[in-house]
């Protein structure tokens, strides 16, 4: 996993409330067998019309959205399916966080996985966010903190998911570590 | 100290607790595995040299990708050669790893949620988990059934553990009862309704209530896939006589005296009297009408008489306008061009039922084209045993092959642009069913309904 512990950024909104994995990353892009190259797919339907024309008004087609690095978007980002071929799309396309006032739960936790940021921001700052499309974003993962238009807000972050991003570590070494207390489980309970 | 259900589970299962820096290391009794979130996991434990620790805990089947139009010439019509190798893969890890794949030659092969319980190793009590967020529908044993991402399969086949932070407890009250012509699928879209799309977020949902109560396995399972689509991370409810008397007899269930053994020990797999819940909602049985989806996410829904309220922001205004739907326009009458019955909400021989009452003796409208795609090899017996087929090729739907089809459309099975279906899955998100399709979610008995109408119709004006 890519280590993130400080990230000067720009953000690029979309302000959609309930955006779906579904949206992120259609079903049909899903047979693949690998967990590379899925930016092409990011949010196909949005940016693409039926002769994968690219439709100008879309933001992601904008010039400077694939440098930006911080998705901003509505409530609820993330809802449906667990498929982590989403946060993927957003990884490849050049995201390191997505910020809104409310994550979808698997997505939150998928993304943690892959190195993609969660930032669960207070309301205000959110609706500042959305207003002023590519402001420019601090995020100070060791601090946990956000900074965009002079205010400083604190954001939630599992100790665990932190010390992973600091690091750039993934959580199967720790529960590789843990063999000895599973392996004492598992006997515990044949017995 | 009173426990709820999930919090029993949850408790026996755990190898490390959780402490203010790491996760809780949680057991898993059961792996169950798809084509689809599968491969990159199998890769992760090539790449550090691995093997899957517990292949006895471990099942696999192949659903998503895979064509409901039979073989031609021995040969399989995958979508796309991507697709036919996304199954051979799995088929190749599976042997590599000492894993049990439900093949095409399987008897129990179908959709993971599905073959699950049918096979018996969906159990009360078992933590399980499967790359796939509508894991959840296994809660209706009282099993703390839920998804986890590709990343997540991989630790479970390395460690048979997942690193989870405790979700909050959220417990949903349905008394009275539902009324006639009222289906477990209709209670799931009105309590989504109710509770809105991500009114579960960060909980487990446990369902209770005498309405509950009255439900059979298959109708518990409807409502327990669904909880997703309300945010929640997994749905539950208490097993009893009902839930017993489904497992009694399964292949993989224990059998005989041991059987009735494990029935004392479920027993006790209640919530506590007194036991605490972060949230609470109460919802009365008898105020559930046929209920049906006019927007783009599931919470989007309205009793079926009703006209479409006013848009209440513009995401939802957005939402109308894909659907080319406006408010103030009555649900019944709007003409549909597609009817999927199937999926693992409801693709079991009950929902086949229901929609096989409503297409008895009548035709599919010649506007519309149906599908009807059993859940599993053992529902599409089921249902060719009692000549539910021939009821639905007599009406001129099509009877197709067991897998997920036209619920995510990533097999070919899609909806065409602009076109409108009426389904009995679980989303109605833009494109789900195929670039620009657009679905209106509801019972097997409102979809047949509406299939012989040609537009949407209350399902108890025709029984
Ligand atoms: S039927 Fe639909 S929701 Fe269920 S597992 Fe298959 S794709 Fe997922």
């Amino acid at each position: 996993m890519r280590k993130l512990d400080q990230l000067v950024a720009t953000t690029v909104v979309i302000p959609e409330d309930n955006v779906d994995t579904d949206q992120i990353i259609p079903g049909r892009f899903l047979t693949t067998t690998s967990s590379e190259g899925f930016g092409d797919f990011l949010f196909r339907d949005w940016r693409f019309d039926e002769n994968d024309n690219p439709k100008p008004d879309f933001v992601l087609n904008q010039p400077g959205a694939q440098e930006a690095g911080v998705l901003v978007t509505g409530v609820n980002f993330g809802c449906g399916s667990s498929r982590e071929h989403a946060p993927w799309a957003l990884r490849d396309f050049g995201f390191r966080a997505v910020v809104s006032s409310k994550i979808a739960d698997i997505f939150s936790s998928n993304a943690q996985k892959c190195g993609l940021l969660p930032v669960v921001v207070p309301e205000e700052m959110h609706d500042w966010l959305l207003a002023n499309p590519g402001a420019e974003v601090e995020i100070d993962v060791a601090r946990r903190t956000l900074k965009a238009g002079g205010q400083e807000i604190e954001f939630p972050l599992d100790g665990f998911a932190q010390h992973c991003f600091l690091n750039g570590v993934d959580a199967l070494g720790f529960l590789l570590e843990q063999d000895a207390a599973i392996t004492a489980y598992e006997q515990a309970r044949k017995a | 100290m009173p426990q709820s259900l999930f919090e029993k589970i949850w408790q026996r299962h755990e190898v490390v607790p959780q402490t203010a820096d790491t996760p809780a290391v949680l057991f898993i009794d059961l792996h169950l595995t798809h084509e689809v979130t599968s491969p990159q996991g199998f890769d992760m434990l090539r790449s550090r040299g691995l093997p899957v620790r517990r292949p006895d805990l471990t099942v696999a089947t192949i659903d998503h990708s895979t064509p409901t139009l039979p073989a031609v010439g021995g040969r399989r019509p995958y979508v796309t050669e991507q697709a036919r190798r996304q199954v051979e893969t799995l088929r190749r890890n599976c042997e590599e790893f000492g894993v049990k794949l439900h093949d095409w030659d399987s008897d129990f092969r179908g959709i993971v949620h599905v073959m699950g319980p049918e096979l018996g190793v969906t159990l009360p009590g078992k933590t399980i988990v499967c790359g796939d967020s509508h894991t959840s529908t296994h809660g209706a044993f009282g099993a703390l059934a839920f998804g986890v991402g590709t990343t997540e399969v991989g630790h479970v086949m390395a460690t048979q553990c997942v690193l989870q932070r405790k979700p909050k407890a959220m417990r949903i009250e349905v008394s009275g009862q539902l009324g006639a012509g009222v289906s477990a699928k209709d209670l799931i879209l009105h309590i989504i309704g109710t509770v809105g799309v991500s009114g579960g977020t960060g909980h487990v949902v446990e369902y209770a209530g005498s309405a509950i109560r009255a439900l059979d396995m298959e109708q518990r399972m409807t409502v327990c896939n669904m909880s997703i689509e309300a945010g929640a991370r997994a749905g539950m409810v208490a097993p009893d006589d009902t839930t017993f008397n489904y497992l009694r007899g399964r292949p993989l269930a224990p059998q005989g005296s041991a059987f009735d053994e494990a029935v004392q020990g479920w027993r006790t797999l209640r919530s506590d009297d007194d036991a605490s819940f972060d949230k609470l909602v109460s919802i009365d049985g008898a105020q559930v009408a046929p209920t049906i989806s006019y927007g783009t996410h599931p919470g989007m829904v309205i009793p079926i008489n009703q006209r479409i309220p006013d848009p209440a922001d513009a995401s939802e205004r957005k939402s109308l306008s894909y659907m080319g739907l406006s408010p103030g326009q009555e649900m019944l009458g709007t003409p549909i061009d597609v009817v999927f019955v199937g999926s693992c909400t409801n693709g079991r021989l009950s929902d086949l039922r229901a929609a096989a009452e409503q297409l008895k003796g009548r035709q599919v409208n010649p506007r519309v084209t149906m599908l009807v795609v059993p859940g599993s090899e053992q529902v599409q017996r089921a249902a060719e045993a009692e000549g539910l087929h021939e009821i639905f090729a007599a009406a001129g739907a099509q009877w197709r092959l067991p897998g997920c089809s036209m619920c995510l459309s990533m097999n070919g099975d899609i909806v065409p642009e602009g076109a409108l279906a009426v389904s009995t899955s679980n989303r109605n998100f833009e494109g789900r069913q195929g670039p620009g399709a657009r679905t209106l979610l509801a019972s097997p008995a409102t979809a047949a309904a509406a299939a012989v109408a040609g537009h949407v119709a209350d399902p108890r004006a025709a029984a």
